[in-house]
């Protein structure tokens, strides 16, 4: 197997340039700007465009445009930098354009710190733009899903004409691992919806609709797709769940943390399972639920760095039937594996 | 006097039927509104250049929000201010479009300012042009930005004043300062001279773009009856005695007989060359006829610690792809966020022969101290049994565990003697290979060339390694 060490903000830029994005725009901010660096140094010569633009309105907007054409494209940046882009990426949910865009996570609320954090997740999954929309959101939890994918958001986003977001956080971002990259996708999906100035592509890219009817119908248009994308596209890794009777949740880093407590546990004899959604837009809803309905499973254990924002997701799922219990850090501050074997045993 | 447009252009629809209501051939403008002959203006020019096909229109928020009602073309709606940018992006994803940013002042001068100076700075390859009304039409007459002083509003109802809203903002003149724009007139139509010289500019503007000579900019000074509350004819008085008094129309920069056209060049690689031109081409590839022992039952949990510049990142990542070669799970995390104080520097590698969980590491099995500062952050976080390798000639003090394996290692000093500081980070590399066992060192010796790739330290790289492999056992 052949195998590159390389950092998880790197292999980010090999994915989107194997997936054949050709369209570059960002604006630095830690810990994400590696993207941006590698981003200006490759895009080029493989005769894409890099551009630093103005803020991360003005990036956002140059991806609106650049997503209404027929290439794809694609922007970085963190929470901050986030909250700058939600204007933008309402109008690019409701003019349903395909591109991708990479949030990795840093302490807030404000300037925060540039630690580690998992907060963006209400910004991101709820919706931080107006608008009913949904997003198409990916959690990678190595450098190897760094690459990965950052290629599905491509190929998902494509396909259901919607933008995705790949959500790590900053160690996902800083870490170092090997990754076995695949060959490049050759063939672009054909996007006959795009304005590509030629004589049969007048077409209009828009959000606006001024009559309720017709911006009903929209909506209800883009719930319907965000049915199918719930219906088809869900993915997770459930580690050890079988005769689990206690299930550990979390994604990003956090499942790795969570990984190594769950090894720990099993050691000392406790029954626990992994379950870390890999797409957190769509949900994994049904598998939460069936959890839930399991007799063997007697608790699950949610774990993140926020105040405790995708454990709504899993308390909606579960739906009372069985306790969820939530252990969180923030500012930047990680758990040891200790520190969550502690907090477990207290829990049950 | 509703702008109905008589002898329409081709790049106009025949009926507006996007527009909807009833009569399909007019406008949904106002009588004596601006946007309407500008737009058939506009629609005129992209008819007779034969771009039609090529172009494309970025409406804004404003009233012209609808100007895709009537271009037929490729459109595009912005978000309010953003059209610049939308058009940045755009046309760098397809260069040989023809990209129109239609803006009000609002939209241009307020909310946007930032899109349009930094487009304009960068000299995007498109053709902006700016409606400049002195008023917010599409909400209702509010001050716009290019509102004049003592000018009444809905939001100043007592007129602007410069103490509490500043002075109108000049446009044309603000872009035509900076070096990148090649042409930016301001015009007005308020009678058909100035139209015509409104149609001139226009076509200017398209023709720059068309030879790819850069960034235009045309301001219309343009009535808003409805916004300003005044007749159409008032209006344009209003606009030829008092607006053109403080906008001057007239040509505010013109290098377009000057400007060659720019064109950037795309490199279009075979995609057999992607692997190779990313970088991602394996070590394992490049590194020959070494034969590897068996992957052995292992947690190696290492902390690399030192001053900033001591090269401890480059040795944790040496050591990772080593292993990594060696076909060992390996796993490397900087020191990073509220970690990181003081100048020195940290990072974590773990090896292992199964999946590892998380990077990070609370406890480490081998601990690597460069300075004294780190070794006495750490030294109390190193398993029982562990192994502490400690740079004996930079920290006066060993530590003091009797439960884990101390090893000094003057690495500094020894590095000094072969010809460089900077090599210190190699001979404890030499020194964990040494006690550890598990690491070829004919890998060792091809893989360091190809990780740390400068020239310089190739030799010297390779003689910090074995040195440091000797001081272990000398020690
Ligand atoms: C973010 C945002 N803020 C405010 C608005 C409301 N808005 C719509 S049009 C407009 C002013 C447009 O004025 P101008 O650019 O002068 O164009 P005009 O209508 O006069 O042609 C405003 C403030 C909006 N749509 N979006």
């Amino acid at each position: 197997m052949s195998k590159v060490l390389i950092k998880g903000n790197e292999a980010v830029v090999r994915g989107a340039l194997l997936a054949g994005c050709k369209n570059f725009f960002g604006y630095p901010i830690t810990p994400a700007s590696e993207i941006a660096e590698t981003a200006a140094y490759y895009f080029p010569l493989l005769g894409g465009t890099f551009l630093q633009a103005e803020s991360e309105i003005g990036a956002i907007n140059m991806v609106y445009g650049a997503a209404s054409s027929k290439a794809r494209c694609m922007t970085a940046s963190s929470s901050p930098g986030m909250s700058l882009k939600m204007e933008g990426i309402s109008y690019i949910a409701g003019a349903e354009l395909p591109c991708v865009i990479i949030d990795i996570m840093r302490g807030g609320p404000g300037l925060g710190n540039i630690a580690p954090e998992q907060a963006d997740y209400n910004q991101i999954i709820k919706g931080g733009g107006h608008g009913s929309y949904s997003l198409i959101v990916v959690a990678p939890n190595s450098a190897q899903e760094m690459c990965d994918l950052t290629m599905l958001a491509f190929e998902l986003s494509d396909k259901y004409r919607n933008p995705a977001v790949v959500l790590a956080d900053g160690i996902i971002g800083q870490m170092m691992e090997p990754v076995e990259f695949p060959e490049p996708v050759q063939t672009m999906p054909d996007r006959p919806w795009a304005v590509s100035g030629t004589i049969d592509s007048h077409h209009l890219i828009c959000s606006i609709q001024l009559d309720p009817d017709m911006l009903e119908a929209h909506n209800l248009a883009l719930q319907a797709k965000y049915a199918r994308i719930a219906e088809n596209e869900i993915r997770y890794e459930a580690i050890q769940c079988d005769d689990a009777e206690h299930i550990l949740v979390g994604y990003g880093i956090v499942s790795r943390i969570l990984q190594g407590v769950m090894e720990q546990l099993r050691t000392e004899g406790y029954k626990v399972g992994l379950m870390r959604p890999i797409t957190l837009s769509p949900f994994p809803t049904p598998q939460l639920i069936a959890f839930a309905e399991n007799n063997n499973v007697k608790s699950l254990f949610v774990c993140e760095l926020s105040a405790g924002q995708m454990v709504d997701d899993v308390r909606l799922a579960v739906n009372g039937r069985k306790p969820v219990h939530l252990y969180t850090r923030m500012g930047g501050k990680v758990p040891t594996v200790k520190e969550i074997v502690e907090k477990f045993k207290e829990s049950i | 006097m509703k702008t109905t447009i008589l002898q329409k252009p081709a790049s106009f629809y025949d009926e507006f039927t996007q527009k909807g209501g009833a009569q399909l051939a007019n406008t949904h403008y106002c009588p004596g509104c601006g946007h309407g002959i500008l737009h058939k203006l506009i629609a005129e020019a992209v008819s007779d250049f034969g771009i039609q096909d090529k172009t494309v229109l970025i409406s804004p928020v404003g009233c012209s929000v609808f100007a895709y009602y009537y271009f037929d073309v490729g459109n595009i709606q912005a978000a309010h201010g953003r059209a610049p940018a939308v058009a940045t992006g755009y046309k760098r994803s397809n260069p040989e479009s023809i990209v129109i940013s239609y803006q009000g002042d609002g939209d241009l001068a307020a909310i946007g300012a930032n899109e349009i100076l930094q487009a304009a700075n960068r000299g995007e390859q498109m053709t902006v042009f700016f409606v400049n009304n002195a008023i917010y039409g599409m909400t209702g007459g509010q001050m716009a930005p290019t509102t004049l002083i003592g000018q009444k509003s809905t939001t100043t109802p007592r007129g602007r004043t410069m103490q509490n809203e500043g002075y109108p903002l000049r446009m044309a003149e603000i872009i035509a300062t900076l070096e990148a724009p090649v042409y930016v007139e301001r015009v007005m139509m308020t009678d058909p001279k100035n139209i015509a010289r409104t149609r001139k500019a226009v076509r200017k503007a398209l023709k720059i773009q068309m030879e790819k000579k850069g960034f235009s900019f045309v301001e219309v000074l343009s009535g808003c009856p409805t916004g300003l509350k005044m007749t159409p004819v008032n209006t344009k008085n209003w606009i030829t005695d008092v607006l053109s008094k403080y906008f001057e129309p007239g040509v505010k920069k013109d290098e377009s007989e000057d400007r060659e056209p720019i064109i950037t060049l795309h490199p279009d690689p075979h995609f057999e060359e992607y692997h190779e031109l990313l970088d991602i081409r394996s070590l394992s590839d490049k590194v020959k006829g070494v034969k590897l022992s068996a992957v052995k039952e292992m947690v190696d949990e290492i902390k690399i610690a030192g001053f900033g510049g001591q090269g401890v990142l480059s040795l944790g990542y040496a050591l990772a792809n080593i292993a990594m070669g060696h076909n060992y799970k390996v796993s490397w995390l900087p020191s990073y966020g509220p970690e990181m104080r003081g100048g020195t520097a940290n990072c974590s590698v773990k090896i292992s022969d199964k999946r590892i969980s998380s990077p990070m590491i609370d406890n480490p099995t081998v601990l690597v101290a460069m300075n004294k500062p780190s070794l006495q952050k750490f030294v109390d976080d190193v398993q029982p049994g562990g192994v502490i390798l400690y740079d004996s000639g930079l920290i006066d003090e060993a530590p003091k565990r009797n439960d884990v394996t101390v090893i000094g290692i003057p690495a500094t000093a020894e590095a000094d003697k072969l010809g460089s500081t900077k090599a210190a980070n190699m001979v404890m590399l030499g020194a964990y290979a040494k006690i550890r066992g598990y690491l070829s060192n004919d890998y060792v010796k091809q893989a360091l060339p190809l990780i740390i790739k400068n020239k310089s330290f190739h030799k010297l790289n390779e003689d910090a390694f074995k040195r440091g492999m000797e001081l272990v056992k000398n020690s």
